[in-house]
Formats: structure tokens, sequence, C-alpha cells
């Protein structure tokens, strides 16, 4: 047979995409319940980080036993939804708000989304039930620079966090400064070295989203 | 014909030496330098790699007497893409943290140059058991620098192995501490300008001849 004809190469072309097609469908479509799955776990391994709870093993079975409701709520703090928070992104309008209970403590955990230095960063920052100091926060990223703006992602500057001061009387008091610039340990954190820019990211996130959830965590 | 002839052997086993498809050929440097900052990243970048040219090259070989040789290339291309997204579906599906590690490098085996090379090269001439040989070799040659690279730099990088700290605190305590410019690119390059440098010091067959 003639491989080198017109009509052979179409239809060897045309088989060949149709019987690729078939095959990425049916592995996309077979494996595709597992990966959302997949998603999800991490999701919520991420917010249990925030609740300064590591190795999970059953990452559901522990989201389950400690968060008690995932709140829709809108920029003036009013409850629209009592669960769905989970499933919201970063571009809607509305707001998330996790409420777990840690040994009878109430902590509130918002998600955060921003933009870091080379790509988005994103969190998670857990109140304590005064809604002013923090309990404890979560920080990954896409693409920052290894070994240094990638440290946000480490539990040791995400353990520099735990009882700084959030907001006091109405206004956002938290943030990041350059590394060894700490002037008021109750409300700022000492950034990364060399990641002075990721840092600067963190911070200006932090501020957004705090000045977001204002009229929440006011009231 | 014998499975493991002398010639299979060599097919095989010359990637992973004086034929290696990065080392000496310097092909694929590209995702060499951007996984190798921690050991399990490169681990299974290399097992997918490996993957993908030995089902690649048998796949072409097999089909190698029916390709329309004005589309061979497309024709490689589309079984290439084939896989590499299947690996990187199983993966996402599989061994999620590591494929959030890899992110687009997996996509990216698609333009591996080595992967087209040896297609052209050699499944394109040779049966599916030698082209299966050749992949698994050339994949393995790959994986192995990928490998050595990362081994020095997270070792010198982070002073751990596959994520267990593996310099003990004592010397962080007497004043060691991380060589944080292992972690950056820049420093796959040049270990792995001291891998070439060793082996063509080891192996002057592979030195060009001065004029």
């Amino acid at each position: 047979m003639n491989t080198n004809s017109n009509s052979y190469t179409i239809i060897y072309a045309s088989v060949m995409v149709i019987i690729v097609a078939f095959l990425l469908a049916f592995v996309s479509s077979s494996l595709k319940e597992r990966q959302d799955k997949n998603v999800e776990l991490d999701k919520m391994k991420q917010i249990l980080t925030s609740l300064n709870i590591t190795d999970v093993e059953d990452a559901e079975k522990t989201y389950n036993q400690y968060i008690k409701s995932d709140l829709i709520i809108d920029l003036n703090g009013n409850t629209i939804s009592e669960n769905g928070g989970f499933d919201l992104g970063a571009e809607d309008d509305r707001l998330a708000v996790f409420v777990c209970d840690v040994n009878g403590a109430t902590k509130y955990i918002l998600p955060l989304y921003g933009k870091g230095m080379w790509d988005a960063i994103s969190g998670y920052l857990c109140l304590n039930d005064d809604k002013q100091t923090i309990y404890g926060a979560f920080f990954s990223h896409k693409g920052e620079t290894p070994g240094l703006g990638a440290e946000i992602a480490t539990p040791n500057f995400q353990g520099r966090f735990s009882g700084k001061t959030a907001m006091s009387n109405g206004e956002v008091k938290l943030k990041v400064v350059k590394n060894g610039k700490v002037q008021d340990a109750s409300c700022e954190v000492d950034g990364i070295s060399g990641g002075t820019v990721t840092s600067g990211c963190v911070s200006n996130m932090l501020q957004d989203y705090l000045t977001k959830y204002k009229s929440f965590l006011t009231k | 014909m014998e499975l493991f002839s002398k010639k299979n052997k060599e097919i095989f086993l010359s990637p992973l030496g004086l034929n290696n498809p990065v080392s000496v050929q310097v092909l694929g440097i590209c995702s060499a330098l951007a996984v190798t900052s921690k050991l399990e990243p490169a681990l299974v970048m290399g097992l997918s790699v490996v993957i993908i040219t030995a089902f690649s090259n048998v796949i072409i070989s097999m089909l190698r007497k029916t390709i329309p040789n004005r589309i061979r290339i497309i024709v490689q291309l589309v079984v290439v893409a084939t896989l590499v997204t299947i690996v990187s579906q199983v993966l996402k599906a599989f061994v999620y943290d590591v494929s959030v590690q890899l992110s687009v490098y997996v996509g990216l085996i698609i333009t591996n140059c080595i992967l087209m090379g040896r297609l052209e090269a050699f499944a394109l001439q040779n049966g599916p058991w030698e082209s299966f040989l050749d992949g698994v070799g050339n994949g393995l040659g790959y994986a192995l620098i990928l490998v050595i690279v990362a081994f020095f730099r997270e070792l010198l990088g982070s002073g751990a192995l596959l994520g267990f700290q593996v310099i003990p605190q004592c010397l962080y305590d007497a004043g060691y501490i991380n060589n944080g410019l292992m972690v950056l690119p820049p420093m796959a390059l040049i270990i792995m300008a001291c891998i070439i440098w060793y082996q063509r010091a080891k192996n002057p067959e592979l030195q060009e001849k001065s004029n």
C-alpha cells in the first residue's frame, strides 16, 4: 500500500485523532472523581494547618471533627448561608468563614487570596473567638522563589503569626515587615530574610482581606 | 532472536554511560534544571520520563511501517502528548502532592528533546523490543542525572534527603548553614557541568579533538 498518498495520510491522521480523543476522554473521566477528591482533601489539610493541626491521617474526618460550619457572608458581615463557604473561590464577591470548635473554644478561619512576587499566593488565617488575636496561619504559593519567598509555606514562617493582634479598635493592625525590622511585636510579624517582596505581598493580602472582613470581625 | 543479546544490552546500557542523553548529548536540560531542587520530584519526574520514552518508542516502532512519512513528526507528537497527558492525570489522581510540585513540568515532557530524538533516531528504524530497551535506557539515563543533581541540591541546599533531615542539628549549632544558592536554578547548571566535566575527564573518547 502507498503510505504516501494524500487520502491515506488524511485517513491515518483522522483515525489516529479519534482513537486518541476517546482514550483521553476515558482516562480523564475515570480519574476525575479521584482528582477532585484530592483537591478537596488538600484544601481541608490547608485549613487544618491554620488551626495548627498538621500530620492528619484522615483529613476529611479531622476536618468534620473541628470545622462546625462554613458560612457565606457578604461584605457587610451579614450571613447569607450557613454552609457552602468551602466551595467559594478567589473570584467570588461573597466571603467564606469557617467556624471551628477546638476543645470548646470557637475559632474563625478566613480564606485569603493575593498576588505574590511571581504568581498567586493564598492562605488561611485563624482568629480566636475575640476575632482580634491570631490563633494560626497557613500560606501557600504557586511560584515564589524556592528558598526565599517560598519560605512563606513553611511552619517556621507560619508559626510567627500565632498570638499577634490582627485588629484592634476596628482597625487592621497586622502587617509583615522586613526581616529584623519588627518594632511593635504585638502586631508586626518578622518577614523572610531575602524574601522581602513576597513577605510584603503576604502583608498586603492579609490587610486586604482583614479590611474586607472588617464588618464581620467588628460585629 | 535473543532477548538480551549483546547488541540489546548495548542499546540499553549506552544511554546510562557514554551516550547519556543529558550529559553527553545535552538534551532535556531545561526540565533537569527545574525539578531538581528536591529529590522526590526528581524521582517522580525521572520515572515519568522512563515510562513515556519506553511506551512512545514501542508505539511508534509498532506503527513505523504504517506512518505516512509526511506527517510522521505529527504522529510522534500525538503519541507523546497522549502518553504525557495520561501520566499527568494519573499523577494528579494518585500522588497529588508530587503533581503539585512538578506542576507544569510533567506537561512539558512533551517538548523534551530526548523523546523526539529517540523516536526519530531509533524507533522509526527498529523493532518494538529494541525500541523499548532504548526508551527505558534513555529514560533511566535522564533520571540518573536528575537524581544525582537533586541529591546534591537537596543535601546542600536543605540539609535533607527525600524530606528527612540528614545533616544533624549539632552541625547547625556549630555554625553550619544551608547553602541557599543550591535551591536556585543556576546551581543545577553548575552541578550538571561538574558531572559533564567528571565524565569527560574519565572518558577521553568523549573529548573533542583539538585542531
